[in-house]
């Protein structure tokens, strides 16, 4: 143990900085992959049962290790490339879908402090991040060298484009409730109890960040970009194996992060819900403010997956509609209201 | 050494590289992909100022919107690049006396003499709580009010301009009405009829299908 603090004095002080920095982002991605394993097992099951089925329940103790033979499978699979694909694109897609899926987790606060980088500009950065991510689906669908991912690409460019301007919007009304762009600050403007989180003062811009965020993920009843009744799987048509493999990350990884957005911003984040009750709050201070942040995050996953078992998906042309003559309208209004509701300091949320 | 000049070098590179990769590479969707790789590095640049906010917009307008469109047109391009290349030779003379005059103007105006430090002080540093969204807003929204709302106004007429100019409705296309698509009810569309068993029996047969 001595010999161990020893070595780590005689790191420079630069370097132990940037080692401390991996272990953190470490400590996070590791998580969320984990996580993501463990998602499209409970999507089976969750769907298995919302269809009175029972879903994988051979490999492992009722089903458990399946994502994990799921991995396995995928990473031992054949990547097969098209010809006259653009090889370098075609094989950096992927990565393109995924990285900014797992960076934008930088600035999520998990409790009061635990960050990873506690930025003024922290919304910012996470709209900017997300707006990232087309890069992967647009680019798998040219590089591919074929019509069906070529018109899921063309389908995700433009229906992210519309939803990213809806999203945005949500979040300006977030900004302009927290009156600040850092998380943390966020979720503390939201500190009293249950009804002083933002979902009831910005209860329209909650629908619309959770319902353009089903969007941006590309999970159903928005899931026009992979089609697999119309253009067969979309984008990721011609990917196998462990190529494949990173989209279905991305994805997943992207509904995460979602969740864990709409829970910080609307939901107050590591809030405990019974704050501000006289005697369940009491009886509740030991709850680490991380384990609010995840419950609050299985609330929303599961949303995602109650969503793909219920709705049919939506038609093009709807699905422009609602972004573009719905969702922005209502955006623009609730702005305004919010706006003369912090001018009236209206009470409990803006006084 | 500090870390900051060794980035400052590494994004520069980057966004040169990127910027002549731009004009040179003959696939137009391969320029636009290296014009997002030049807007990537000069938000990293921008970072290193110590302008954040516009950095993370630059990324947010630029790269997340303006060129996703700007990709969406020139994958549908399906232009034959040759004609395009022909009287390369011919054009050249024009082209050179033009880029000349340019580069000359340019040195003209930003050329050596006019920076270094004796000319232009470094920017005073500031503390890890300087807030450089809260200080753009504090000066856009009060100094600059009335030149901010005029841009917004000439950029929406310029919008409307642009709908106005594409907007064509041809007699000939079918588009649904989605306002009477909404509104419409069950009972405008399927009659329940209830009518007696023609026939002992053939209920049960239907049911086991």
């Amino acid at each position: 143990m001595e010999t161990l603090l020893a070595v780590w004095e005689a790191i420079p002080e630069t370097w132990q900085n940037l080692l401390w920095i991996i272990v953190k982002i470490l400590a996070i991605a590791v998580p969320i992959m984990l996580a993501v394993a463990y998602l499209t097992l409970a999507e089976r099951k969750v769907i298995g049962y919302i269809q009175v089925r029972i879903g994988p329940n051979r490999v492992g103790p009722r089903g458990l290790l399946q994502p994990i033979a799921d991995g396995l499978k995928l990473a031992l699979k054949e990547i097969i490339i098209p010809t006259r694909a653009n090889r370098f694109l075609f094989l950096m897609a992927p990565l393109l879908a995924l990285a900014p899926a797992l960076a934008a987790w930088a600035v999520v606060p998990f409790d009061d402090g635990m960050v990873l980088a506690d930025i003024s500009a922290g919304l910012l950065y996470v709209l900017a991040l997300t707006s990232l991510s087309v890069y992967g689906i647009i680019i798998a669908g040219w590089a591919s060298n074929s019509k069906y991912a070529f018109l899921g690409a063309m389908r995700s460019a433009a229906q992210m484009v519309a939803y990213e301007i809806a999203m945005g919007f949500a979040l300006v009304g977030v900004l302009m409730a927290a009156g600040s762009l850092n998380l943390g600050e966020i979720v503390r403007a939201q500190e009293g109890s249950l009804l002083h989180w933002f979902w009831l003062p910005l209860l329209p811009l909650f629908f619309v960040y959770f319902i353009s965020g089903v969007a941006e993920t590309n999970r159903a009843p928005f899931d026009v970009a992979e089609g697999e009744s119309e253009i067969v799987a979309g984008f990721h048509v011609e990917y196998s194996g462990m190529s494949f493999a990173l989209f279905f990350l991305a994805e997943y990884a992207n509904m995460i992060l979602i969740s864990a957005l709409t829970a910080v911003m609307f939901l107050g984040g590591w809030l405990s819900p019974f704050q501000g009750i006289p005697g369940l709050e009491d009886l509740f201070a030991w709850v680490p403010g991380i384990v609010w942040l995840l419950l609050k995050m299985s609330v929303f996953l599961f949303l995602f997956l109650w969503f793909r078992a219920t709705f049919p998906r939506y038609r093009y042309d709807q699905i422009m509609r609602l972004g573009w003559k719905v969702f922005i309208p209502i955006t623009i209004v609730w702005l305004l209201v919010i706006g003369v509701a912090i001018m009236a300091h209206l009470g409990p949320w803006f006084d | 050494m500090s870390i900051e000049p060794v980035l400052f070098y590494i994004f520069s590179a980057v966004l040169v590289f990127a910027a002549v990769m731009v004009i040179a590479v003959r696939n137009p969707v391969f320029a636009a992909l290296f014009l997002v790789l030049a807007f990537f590095n000069s938000a990293a640049l921008w970072l290193l100022l110590e302008a954040e906010f516009l950095a993370l917009v630059l990324v947010l307008v630029y790269v997340g919107a303006v060129m996703v469109l700007f990709l969406f047109v020139v994958m549908m391009l399906d232009i034959n690049l040759t004609p395009l290349r022909e009287g390369f030779i011919k054009y050249m003379p024009v082209g050179l006396v033009v880029a000349v005059i340019m580069l000359l103007e340019i040195a003209v105006v930003v050329g050596p003499e006019n920076f270094g430090l004796d000319q232009v002080a470094p920017p005073p540093r500031h503390g890890a709580d300087y807030n450089n969204t809260a200080e753009l807003g504090s000066v856009l929204y009060t100094v600059y009010a009335y030149p901010f709302e005029i841009a917004a106004v000439i950029l929406l007429v310029a919008i409307v301009a642009a709908i106005s100019l594409t907007l064509r409705r041809r007699p000939q296309t079918k588009y649904q009405n989605p306002a009477e698509q909404v509104l419409v009810r069950r009972e405008d569309r399927v009659r329940l009829v209830k009518m007696e068993a023609e026939k002992a029996g053939s209920a049960e047969g239907a049911e086991g299908d």
